[in-house]
């Protein structure tokens, strides 16, 4: 089997997974988003930076930090009708929590309250609506990065500034959400095809419970009840391997706060016991191989 | 690798390249704590790791 992996860079998460593919006698060939150059029209008979044509490919697994790059990479290899793990589709309502939250609605799967608008006075009128504390957070970006807990009106025109000021547009979609009350931590959860392999607690004393933000993570056992409103999650964005997010509420039940398709691993492990690259190598070789 | 492992760009300090580095890795520098990405092997060369964008994350 030939396997492309299309990273950034290797983190220790790209080195789990090399060696997870290794395991099973497959050594991918590397490849780096910064090395690309598609031509759109010529399809995949051309050559890969690896030199080999992309259609040679039995998958590719994309590992871009970067995410744009990662998202119209698989955008193009998708149309050639090439495997890629996730897939395009799956990576573009991710890559953006509003169609994340748009696909969750759709699948009736709990979610915090959360309201959209395009300009500081809605936005304070959003906020407004879904009673303070709000959380206003950028539609694309990650590792918690502009998240903002809301108070009181005069915090929320002081933010709300400070993003109008931002030039990139991204920041002048206000996405509010109610915010959640939940015990000091959140999980997140491994999702592999239709199956919840792991899940961590992320526990810290600051309301971003990110291990990016340095939470503390320990095993939380799947139940149930967690593997169903994960793997519904999953479905509800195309599936694939996903880590869903979820906040419990004051009542302790799950809402799902957010599904990332690129997801960083390395800390989790080890609290949960579970191999968590090889249960994904070991679920894509078997898709490439059941569909080939 | 026994090789002559260049300082970090940024402090000089030393850097410890594992034995299982692989190009295109990242390390941090022990001492300034910058990331570095190892843009070869034999020999060991060493750049500061692109700055991170804000499209990056998971
Ligand atoms: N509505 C909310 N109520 C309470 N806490 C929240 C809420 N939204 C986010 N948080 C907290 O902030 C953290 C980061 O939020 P979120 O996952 O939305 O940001 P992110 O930048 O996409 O992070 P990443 O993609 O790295 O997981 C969550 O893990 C959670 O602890
Ligand atoms: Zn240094």
């Amino acid at each position: 089997m030939r396997v492309a992996l299309l990273v950034t860079h290797i983190r220790a998460e790209e080195k789990l997974i090399i060696e997870a593919f290794n395991n099973r006698d497959i050594s991918p060939d590397i490849i780096l988003d910064r090395e690309l150059n598609f031509e759109i029209s010529s399809g995949p008979g051309q050559p890969a930076p690896s030199g080999s044509a992309w259609r040679e490919y039995d998958m590719v697994f994309e590992r871009c930090v970067s995410t744009s790059r990662g998202m119209y990479a698989l955008a193009i290899l998708n149309s050639w009708g090439i495997r890629t793990f996730n897939t395009y589709e799956t990576a573009a309502i991710c890559g953006d929590k509003l169609r994340t939250s748009i696909a969750l609605t759709r699948h009736g799967i709990p979610q915090p309250h959360t309201r959209v608008a395009f300009t500081p006075d809605s936005a304070m009128q959003a906020i407004e609506d879904v009673e303070y504390p709000a959380v206003l957070k950028p539609v694309t970006g990650s590792w918690g990065r502009l998240l903002a807990r809301v108070h009181n009106r005069d915090s929320a025109e002081a933010i709300l500034e400070h993003r109008q000021t931002l030039g990139d547009y991204n920041h002048h979609i206000y996405y509010v959400q109610e915010y959640v009350d939940k015990p000091g931590r959140d999980i997140r959860a491994f999702v592999v095809g239709d199956r919840t392999i792991a899940a961590i607690y992320r526990e810290s004393n600051h309301w971003i419970t990110n291990t990016a933000r340095g939470g503390l993570a320990t095993n939380c056992p799947v139940t149930q009840n967690l593997d169903d409103i994960c793997v519904r999650a999953a479905r509800a964005v195309g599936g694939g391997i996903l880590a869903i997010d979820l906040l419990e509420d004051a009542g302790g039940n799950y809402v799902v706060n957010e599904i990332n398709h690129t997801m960083e691993f390395r800390n989790s492990s080890q609290p949960t016991g579970v191999n968590i690259a090889q249960a994904v190598i070991d679920y894509v070789i078997e898709q490439a191989r059941v569909t080939a | 690798m026994t090789n002559q492992t260049p300082p970090c760009p940024e402090c000089d300090a030393e850097v410890e390249i594992p034995a299982d580095a692989m190009e295109n890795e990242l390390v941090a520098c022990p001492d300034c704590g910058v990331e570095l990405e190892i843009m070869s092997l034999d020999p060991v060369g060493l750049e500061l790791a692109p700055e991170i964008e804000e499209d990056w994350g998971e």
